[in-house]
Order: C-alpha cells, then structure tokens, then sequence
C-alpha cells in the first residue's frame, strides 16, 4: 500500500516537473511565459470579494504582459472539492497559484504537498508550508474609519450590520466598527444579522431593509453583492460599500467604503518567482501597506465626520492608533485587553466575542 | 410594532415571494403536461440577464419584462427540442439546462457588471400609497398584481376550461390522449414555453425590481425552492400562492428576528426553518390517504413518442 501512495505520490511529482521543465531551461525562459493561476470563491461579476482579486490579476497583465500568462478557475466551492480546481490548475503548468478564500485552505495545502515545485499562496488562511504562503489585508482598519463616520451621522445611533459567516476576520470587523463608532457616541449599537451567506443579493437586500425596519439608518456588510446598497438608497439612509468602490449602485447612499488592492502584492509576489527569491511567508498588509483603501467620501459626508475619519487613517497609517486599543471588555465584561494595550495579531486573528454595543 | 414596520414587512415579504410564485407556476403548468422540467434556476438567470440587458439599454424597465419572457421562453425551447422532438432524458437535459444558463447569463452579462437602471416601481400613484394601510394594497410594482392574476388564470384554466382538461389529460395519460387525436407533443412545447416564459419573468424580477442590477448568478438557488414548491403545493395553483407567500414570510421573518435582536435562536436554525417547513408538509402530505402518491401528473417526466 505504502509503495503504490510513494509511487502515485512520485508520478504527481513526475507530472508537475515535466510541466515546469520548459520553465527551467534557461535559454526557454525567455519565452515561455510564467504561468499564475487563480482560484475565485465567486464569480467575477460580483463586483466584490472575487471582483478585487481579479481586477489584481489583470493588473498583474498590465504590468508583466507576455511574460506571463494568468489563468482562472470561478466559482470554487469551498472544501474538498476544491483540491480538483487546484490541482487543475497545477497540472495546466501554472509556476504559482493564488487561492482566494479562507475555505480553499486545507485543499490548498493537500495539492500543494503533491506538487512541491509549484509556489502556492492562499488568502486569509493560516496554514502554511515551504511552497505554500498565505497573506490577507487588515480590513478591520478599514471598518474603524467606515465606523467612526457612522458615529458621526447616525441620527438613531444604530447601525445595522450584514454579516456572512461569525469568522474571526468577520467578527474583527464587527467590533473594530462598533468600537470606532462608541468613540464617537458612547451609546451607539450595532445590530448583527447573519445571512449565512457570503453571495446572495435578495436576501443581502430583504437583511438590509430588515434591518432599517429595526431602526438603523447606517448600513454596512460583509458579504459581496451591492444589493444592500440598492435597498439603503431605496429607503434613504446611508450605508458603506464592501471590497470596492460601490458608488455607482447608490450615488446618495453610498458614504465611502473599504477598497481592497490586491495588484501590489501579486506584483510584488510574481516578481519574486520570475527572479527566484520567491520564499513563503505570512503577509497581513494594511492601509499603510495599500492593501486596503478608503473610496472617495461621498459629498454627504459631513466635514465633522470627514476629518475624524481621516485622523484615525492617519492614526492607523503613522501607527500610533490601533483600533482595538484597551482598555477593551467583551459583552459579558470580561476585560479582553488592559488599559493602553494594543491588540496582538494572535488575539484578532482568534477573535470570537463581541465588544459592548454589538447585538449579535 | 408601528403599522408602518408591519406594513413593510409585509412589503419585503411580498417581493421576496412573488419571484418564486412566478417560477413555480410556470412549472406547475409544465409539470401539469406531464414534463418534469428542472432547468428553472438556468431559465430565471437567462430572463435576469436579458430583462436587465434591455431595459439598460432601451431605458424601459416594461421592454425588460418582454424581453426576459422572450429569452425565458428561447432557453426553453432548448429544453423542449431536446426532450420532445429528440425525447432525450428529462431529467439530465432540465439540470444541463440549468448549469447552461448560469454560464450563458454570465456570459451576456459580462459587460453589464457594475451598471444600475431604475428600479421597477410601483403601479399606481404615490399619492395612493401614503398611508401604510392603503400602501400594503397599492403600493406594489405591476409584477405582483400579474403574479396573482396569473394564479386565477392558471387555476380556472386547469379546472374550467377544455384546452386546461386536455393539458391535464396530457399530463395523466399521454397516450390515450394522443389516441384520441390530441397532439400531445404540441401541448407539452406549449407548456415548457409558458413555464419558461413565467421563469423569465421571474428571474427579471430579480434584476429590474430586488436588486435592480446585474450580478452572476443573482438569482442564488431561487429556481431550487420554485421546483420544491411546486412539490409543496400538490401540483394545485391555490396551493401554490399560500406556499410561495410562506416560503417568502419565513425568509422575510427570519431576517426581521435578526435584527429585532432574538439571540436566542441561533442564526444557523433561522436559516434552516424554510427547509424544516417544507420536510414537515412533504411528510403531511405523504401521510394523508388521499394523497399518498402526491397527486403527482402520472406521466410526469416520462417521454413520449407517437409511435
């Protein structure tokens, strides 16, 4: 048994050369183009998550042409089933290959073991091996700004919150929001509703006019379509856009909204294969690193509001304000972080309890 | 609670349902004449993208309603040609269906990603609709009051008139009908293009009313529940309205519980109640003597061939 999983494991490794030989030959390297292959949760038209991510790997185009040629696999369900898209993608010769949700780890990690010459970087996971990286963007600095302007315009002091699914990146959002707002006005709420989906643009729509139903006349999500946005437009209050500049779906809801920017880091990272100083690594870049972005303010946007939310970017960006600063207690009181004390990337990247303000 | 939160509620829940009302009677139809058409999900997404394509494009959200008929009747006639005319297995050629129409949208609409039109608004004036009361009656788009015109229609055509009795006989027993002089295979392509004329327009509803864009696969697994709806309702029109308008209030409910702040429950059981509901009447409906075997179309899903 032992020998046919060596032997079968061998042929993989066979496999995987023979699509990189022409790679290696130095005199064939100048005109083979580098292959780079992605792996989308969604799809490309969800303006969104997946959207971000692709509009990174056409700027890795602009920027590399014929030198590379880049290849995607859309709507990758997550879990096992992912390791066949992955391995696809191995297979068709491809030197790296990004996989961008948090779900595509383990088959990440399973193909990558099969193919120990290929470069592997997975988003938002926390696995890693020698050829497998994994980087993510502290959107959660992001959410303090978007959170602060909330506090600053909510006429109720409820903001309404669509979530996807209770991770710890989702939950770090959640509180680095509410934390930020309650700066602003101490007895500003956040309402939570999960839709248990990261991809439905009815039910994003139905959450949000729940959620202006109950009060909140802020509304801000984690899951990827603009549907949310529509319904705020629709019912006049105000909301923030998610992964993109979303403004066109809202021109008078839309306030700003958390940008990712992706393109830096693929450049950056392909770069790195060409010349072969390409290592594994763990990468969380944030509004310093330009990996995520605050969209132009809409004119709505009150100079108040305006500047306070420009201090904290720059608080966040000069690193003297972190987001989650203690003293900071969870909802039961529990004292989380001591007075004066900056979070830990450990402690955020765990995150399960919500700060006071939060009803989730 | 005001009225006017009840009275949106209300609202929210409407929309959700009418969308699924319009897809499942459609298939109703269909499955009435005896074709099990599964493809509901890839009709809905082609009637999403060409409802949103011409309304963006001509400015007329009315034009986006015909066209996604149009198109919703046009992807049904793929259906119908390969199961009638060439009597290739339903079933395979309803999900094939369905998996074409998520890669066909997407296609199309590739190039109306990120563009927005004007919502379909409601029929009558606003001045109608101040008052939450009056707005719970007039306060909606054109699409709802077609949806519930068309389960009257549908209902007395299937009870009331002779072309409805021959639909049904089609349905029950295909050979006698064809026996009999009927052309069955002419009904059941009448059939398969009204239920892909309602998907359609169901699947507009989606692009030029919910969320008035365009997004891949915007319609998420609606086409799913329209088909268990169908199911739900023991192929009866009637049934079928109480049922959408369920599935909608469940949906539309379950959010509202979120946000009031009902912690207790957790968020993963809200999300399973609309499938726990339909388990608990499937299993009604298998337990009534009556109806042990569904009230299913007896020839539902099988193929036919004058020979």
């Amino acid at each position: 048994m032992t020998s046919i999983i060596t032997r079968r494991r061998f042929n993989f490794g066979a496999g995987a050369s023979a699509a990189a030989l022409p790679l290696l030959g130095a005199g064939a390297r100048a005109q083979a183009p580098l292959g780079v292959g992605f792996i989308y949760v969604g799809p490309v038209g969800d303006h969104g998550w997946t959207w971000t991510h692709d509009q990174g790997r056409l700027a890795l185009e602009k920027e590399y042409g014929a030198k590379i040629k880049t290849s995607f696999i859309e709507n990758v369900a997550e879990g096992p089933d992912a390791a066949r898209a992955i391995r696809q993608l191995a297979q068709a010769g491809n030197q790296i290959i990004f996989t961008t949700s948090f779900g595509f780890m383990n088959p990440t990690i399973q193909v990558a073991r099969q193919f120990p010459n290929l470069k592997f970087e997975h988003a938002t996971g926390y696995q890693r091996a020698d050829n497998v990286a994994t980087y993510n963007a502290r959107f959660y600095e992001g959410r303090a700004v978007i959170g602060t302007i909330a506090g600053h315009m909510s006429k109720s002091g409820q903001a309404g919150y669509i979530a996807s699914f209770p991770i710890p990146e989702v939950v770090m959002g959640i509180n680095a929001f509410t934390l930020a707002a309650r700066k602003v006005n101490p007895n500003f709420r956040t309402k939570v509703i999960w839709a248990s989906t990261w991809y439905d643009p009815a039910k994003e729509a139905d959450a949000a006019k729940a959620l202006i139903d109950q009060g909140c006349d802020m509304i801000t999500q984690h899951t990827d379509s603009a549907a949310a946005l529509q319904a705020a437009e629709q019912r006049g209050v105000f909301a923030f856009g998610q992964a993109s500049d979303m403004k066109a779906f809202a021109p008078k809801a839309h306030l700003t909204a958390i940008v990712d920017d992706w393109s830096g880091y693929y450049i950056k990272r392909v770069k790195e294969v060409m010349d072969g100083s390409w290592k594994t690594g763990d990468v969380w870049g944030g509004i310093k690193d330009g990996m995520v972005k605050i969209a132009p303010y809409n004119d709505a946007v009150t100079p108040a509001a305006r500047a306070a939310a420009d201090e904290v970017t720059k608080g966040i960006v000069a690193g003297t304000l972190h987001p989650f600063t203690g003293e900071l207690k969870d909802q039961k009181g529990t004292v989380r972080l001591k007075a004066g004390e900056k979070a830990g990337d450990e402690l955020l990247s765990k995150m399960d309890w919500y700060v006071d303000g939060v009803q989730a | 609670m005001t009225t006017a939160i009840l009275v949106s509620i209300l609202m929210t829940l409407v929309a959700a349902s009418t969308p699924i009302l319009l897809a499942a009677l459609g298939e109703l139809v269909t499955e009435k004449a005896g074709v099990l058409n599964l493809g509901v999900e890839g009709m809905m997404l082609c009637g999403a993208v060409a409802g949103f394509a011409v309304a963006f494009s001509t400015g007329s959200t009315m034009l986006g309603l015909v066209a996604a008929m149009a198109a919703g009747v046009a992807t049904a006639m793929v259906f119908a040609v390969l199961t009638l005319s060439l009597t290739a297995n339903q079933v395979a050629t309803g999900l094939a269906l369905t998996i074409f129409g998520i890669g066909a949208s997407s296609l199309i609409g590739a190039g109306f990603v990120g563009r927005t039109i004007t919502r379909l608004g409601p029929v009558f004036p606003a001045a109608l609709s101040e008052h939450p009361l009056l707005r719970a009656v007039f306060g909606h788009d054109i699409v709802v009051y077609l949806s519930l015109a068309l389960v009257l229609g549908v209902s007395l055509f299937l009870r009331r008139t002779r072309p409805g009795l021959i639909l049904r006989a089609v349905g029950e027993n295909d050979a006698s009908a064809h026996a009999i002089g009927y052309p069955v295979i002419a009904i059941r392509y009448a059939a398969i293009a009204f239920g892909g004329a309602l998907a359609g327009l169901g699947g507009a509803y989606f692009s030029l009313a919910l969320t008035p864009m365009w997004a891949d696969r915007l319609t998420a697994g609606r086409g799913w529940i329209a088909l268990a709806l169908v199911v739900f309702a023991a192929w009866k029109p009637g049934r079928l309205l109480l049922g959408a308008y369920l599935f909608g209030a469940v949906m539309t409910l379950e959010l509202q519980a979120k946000a009031a702040g009902i912690t207790w429950l957790a968020p993963e059981f809200l999300a399973m109640t609309p499938y726990l509901a339909t388990i608990a009447v499937l299993t009604m409906m298998s337990l009534g003597r009556r109806s042990g075997r569904l009230n299913a179309p007896a020839c539902l899903g099988k193929p036919f061939s004058a020979s």
